[in-house]
């Protein structure tokens, strides 16, 4: 199979998180009891009208510029029909000729670096409704709340080499609509989804192979293991000479597989043509710098910048920077204490572990950045060992108070005078001279004893460097 | 008869304001009148007798209380075509799909006109979603022409027409598309406005051909008629092709220029819309109407608009194109009429869709599908569109260099006879040659009636502005009327 080279272009969809709809005035909320998120242009009454909702635009420029595209000046909505009772016009609208943006791009990591996938367009749309197929009925039902929710469609070049490729490009698309606070990418609920165009071809072919299209994607594993599967499937029937036939495919988790989908033999006609009832879209340079200057900075910037300001290791740079939050709450705790790679270990490891455990995320984390910092301080001022400090760790987390007022409260800190636990050394010994003799007799074992006994007396406050210095000399 | 059914809408409203009448006097004498002659005429559809004794009964609190400070509509009956969505009101466009359907919502014309204290009486019949220039393509029978009774009134707005002709309504809301005000207005003898695409909102106006369509009013004087456009015309923000720019108060420039005449205003008179297809007597009346106005201190120019042949193939592939695409939502799954002969989804949307139209829908949609389809879209839509651009460009030219006004024919023959021309879709189209232009244009146009041939049946004076000229329209008609008077009342008897 390695002389042949997999073509994959992904095309994604994100849903936009405005409070209305594209063109209606009913709310985009999910989970709501079905067809009470409507209206009469969402029910496609007769009659009725669609109204561009301004928000829209604005989240999808801000998308164009943050993935480099060139935005049009003017932009044309297009009528897409086809019948299904989801759509209730018998028509989606969409952009067609003329989308919003062309010609961007994403970076990626790539294990042979930062490679760049082009996106070809962006370009807005409504979603449809909901089609719920119930067994043992005679009968679908249809929700209706979906249809008229704002999407982007997402197009990229065919750049992608591989499904660990395309993982990453989805994953940095998802990090990306994230930052900019216009998706929350879900893919489980739907927010984002992924439809991949899978072909194969001879290793330094220039002809692109017969490309088949892949649905049903909805995380980023399937996406990676629809698309190795169908990469096997398409070299192994090129490999024995047969062809591979252009056609539209579902991943079939329970089966591993992606089978073909029954009865899509022709491309369907959409008969798109502009939709008269919307003006073009006129987008001018003011309002591309409007929205330009309220972009955060992005996934890949915040990268960059955790590695050069903070020296961070790439793993802890891509843990710290995954989420805009994370990486905005580990800037403030950095610029309370200036301890970075302290601050990144108790965030990946402590923080990120106790939020876990209680299925809590990060925007609701208990513990305040500069509360953080100030324990990884105490720490590093050798008021507190670091054992302790894990115990003040979880009663910050419980209680949303300051590392420095549980340590006073409880009497936590450190014991580093060395009279002080020379004289608790000593004390333990002479209460156990059979483990003494233990020692003395070669069971080296004993010092964890010995430091036992020694951090029961001081109630763990002792410093540990300094018992063992000081037991070791005792013993010796 | 109650003779409160023969005055116009202002000489109603002064009789309410002075108290010679009640609200209730008036819409009573309406709906009498529509008992005793809906069932020849079959204008009315739906009549909706108990809202509109309420509606009365409200006028004539709020004339009681505020006097002539009462809003302009004030117990004013009106008819709506039952294209337009009435909320709680069953709106079915003379279509069988549609039988059933009661809107939620308002449509905003109606809507600004129950806001200014209008009575609606019911809904007019029509042709099937507005397709049809005889009214003969209703799925719940065809109107007569009070005119003749053996005769068309027009279509699409057939109902409407025949209404206010009959003195069932004053004033009644009619589309046009493609001519569907304009024409019956003609057939009838009655005065219909076709404002500028975007001065009046198309929200709850049923799609047809979305950049054609617009609503306007019927009515028997051109002081009524300006009264409704100057409610129902202005800015909607649900509907983003309707027009920001300020409403002009038609009234009061009616007012104004009442007795002044017309000094000074050029008319256009195109040769390309008196060609052989035009009716001899249709003819020699619009032109000794055109000369009335010269009379009236107007400038004639002969001038041509070359692109006028091109119009009928251009709107009957827009048109159609748009109509298929707007006509996709009746599919039986939310709404209307569901067949009941399925077994598939794919039977559920043909049989429903079978069933619920009529032929001239159906013939429309499928002309419409294949032009808009993969590998026809450039030959045919994409150079439709672009032939129209060259009729704005006449127009504009015309109006930019050569004249203000334009004067034509509106229908080439006066109202045939029903039947006549069912049996050829082609030669029913050519009912609207004269009209059609004007919408492709955008452009705003009036048929006045200006005279009767010799059968005894009217004929309409089709005047055509710039855009947002409504104004101009309404004064030039004003002046025409008063200068050549017509028996807007013949059949109010």
């Amino acid at each position: 199979m390695d002389n042949f080279e997999a073509v994959i272009g992904l095309e994604v969809h994100a849903q936009l998180a405005t409070d209305s709809k594209i063109f209606a005035t009913s709310s985009t909320q999910s989970g709501n009891l079905p067809n009470t998120q409507t209206d009469p242009v969402t029910l496609g009454l007769p009659g009725c009208l669609p109204v561009l909702n301004k928000r829209v635009v604005d989240f999808a420029i801000k998308l164009g510029v943050a993935t480099n595209c060139k935005i049009r000046h003017e932009s044309v909505f297009a009528r897409k029909h086809y019948f299904y009772p989801d759509l209730p016009k018998g028509y989606q609208i969409s952009q067609y000729d003329k989308p919003l943006c062309e010609d961007g791009y994403l970076e990626i990591r790539s294990d042979t670096g930062m490679k760049r996938i082009c996106i070809t367009r962006i370009h807005l749309e409504e979603d449809a409704g909901k089609n719920t197929h119930l067994d043992h009925e005679p009968y679908s039902v249809v929700d209706l709340n979906r249809a008229g929710v704002p999407l982007v469609e997402i197009v990229s070049e065919p750049d992608l080499r591989s499904a660990q490729e395309a993982a990453a490009y989805m994953k940095l698309l998802r990090q990306t609509v994230r930052y900019l606070d216009i998706c929350d990418g879900n893919m489980d609920e739907g927010s984002l989804r992924c439809d991949a165009n899978v072909s194969v071809r001879l290793r330094g072919a220039e002809k692109l192979g017969t490309k088949v299209e892949i649905k049903n994607l909805n995380s980023f594993k399937f996406v990676e293991r629809a698309i190795e599967y169908e990469i096997a499937r398409q070299s192994a029937l090129l490999a024995n000479g047969e062809a591979v036939v252009q056609e539209t495919r579902l991943w079939d988790e329970s089966k591993g597989a992606t089978r073909s989908m029954r009865g899509k033999e022709e491309a369907a006609d959409y008969r798109y043509f502009p939709d008269p009832d919307l003006l073009p879209l006129v987008v001018d340079e003011a309002w591309i710098e409007r929205i330009q200057s309220t972009l955060p900075e992005l996934p890949g910037q915040a990268f960059d910048r955790f590695r050069s300001n903070y020296g961070l290791s790439p793993d802890q740079c891509e843990l710290l920077t995954e989420e805009k939050l994370t990486a905005h709450y580990f800037d403030q705790a950095a610029s309370v204490h200036n301890n970075p790679q302290g601050i990144a270990n108790w965030i990946t490891s402590e923080l990120f572990g106790r939020l876990n455990r209680d299925g809590m995320a990060m925007s609701r984390c208990p513990i305040s950045p500069q509360n953080l910092a100030n324990l990884v301080k105490l720490i590093d001022d050798e008021v507190i060992s670091g054992k302790i400090a894990k115990a003040i760790f979880e009663e910050m987390f419980s209680s949303s108070t300051s590392p420095a007022s549980i340590v006073e409260k409880r009497g936590l800190r450190q014991i580093t005078d060395s009279n002080q636990i020379s004289t608790i050394i000593k004390r333990v010994l002479d209460e156990n001279p059979a483990q003494v003799i233990a020692f003395r007799e070669g069971k080296t074992k004993m010092m964890g004893f010995f430091v036992g006994q020694i951090m029961k007396e001081t109630g763990g406050k002792a410093n540990p460097q300094l018992v063992n210095e000081l037991l070791t000399k005792e013993l010796a | 008869m109650s003779s409160l059914v023969k005055l116009s809408a202002s000489q109603m409203r002064a009789g309410l304001l002075s108290g010679e009448f009640t609200a209730k006097d008036l819409t009573s004498a309406h709906l009498d009148r529509i008992d005793a002659t809906n069932t020849e005429l079959n204008s009315f559809l739906l009549v909706t007798r108990e809202s509109a004794l309420e509606s009365a009964e409200n006028a004539d609190k709020t004339i009681k209380q505020l006097g002539n400070k009462s809003p302009l509509f004030t117990g004013i009956p009106v008819a709506i075509k039952d294209m337009l969505v009435t909320k709680g009101i069953e709106t079915k466009c003379a279509s069988k799909i549609l039988e059933g359907f009661i809107p939620p919502y308002d449509c905003t014309a109606v809507y600004r006109l129950k806001e200014h204290g209008a009575v609606i009486l019911g809904k007019t019949n029509m042709d099937e979603f507005a397709m049809g220039s005889s009214n003969e393509n209703s799925a719940y029978g065809p109107v007569r022409n009070p005119w003749d009774k053996s005769r068309v009134p027009g279509g699409s707005s057939g109902g409407s027409a025949a209404c206010v002709c009959s003195g069932q309504a004053p004033i009644a809301l009619g589309t046009d598309t493609g001519g569907s005000i304009r024409q019956p207005a003609s057939l009838t003898g009655t005065i219909g406005l076709k404002p500028t695409y975007g001065r009046v909102s198309r929200y709850g106006a049923v799609a047809y051909a979305s950049s054609l369509d617009q609503i306007g009013p019927f009515g028997r004087t051109v002081e009524d008629v300006a009264m409704a456009l100057q409610v129902i015309a202005g800015k909607d923000s649900r509907d983003s092709t309707s027009i920001g720019a300020p409403v002009p108060n038609y009234l009061e420039e009616l007012a104004c220029a009442k007795g002044k005449g017309l000094s000074g205003l050029r008319v256009g008179v195109p040769k390309e819309y008196f060609s052989q297809g035009i009716d001899p007597e249709v003819s020699k009346s619009v032109h000794a109407s055109i000369k009335a106005l010269e009379g009236l201190g107007c400038q004639l120019v002969d001038i041509s608009l070359p692109t006028t042949d091109y119009a009928l193939a251009t709107y009957y592939i827009i048109g159609p194109a748009e109509a298929s695409s707007n006509l996709s939502r009746y599919d039986g799954i939310r709404y209307g009429k569901r067949s009941k002969n399925h077994k598939s989804l794919a039977e559920l949307y043909a049989s429903t869709r079978s069933e619920g139209f009529g032929q001239e829908v159906k013939r429309r949609i499928l002309i419409g599908t294949y032009v808009l389809s993969q590998g026809y879209y450039d030959a045919y839509y994409r150079k439709a569109q672009q032939v129209r651009t060259l009729i704005i460009e006449d127009f504009k030219k015309a109006f930019s260099e050569q004249c203000d006004i334009i004067a034509t024919p509106v229908s080439p023959t006066t109202a045939f006879a029903l039947g006549e021309k069912t049996s050829n879709p082609l030669q029913m189209y050519m009912a609207d040659i004269c009209t059609i232009p004007v919408n492709l244009a955008g452009l705003p146009g009036i048929s006045v009636p200006c005279g009767l041939d010799s059968k005894g049946l009217p004929i309409g004076l089709q005047l055509v502005g710039p855009a947002l000229e409504e104004t101009r329209l309404l004064v030039t008609a004003q002046a025409f009327m008063d200068q050549c008077p017509f028996d807007v009342t013949a059949n109010i008897v």
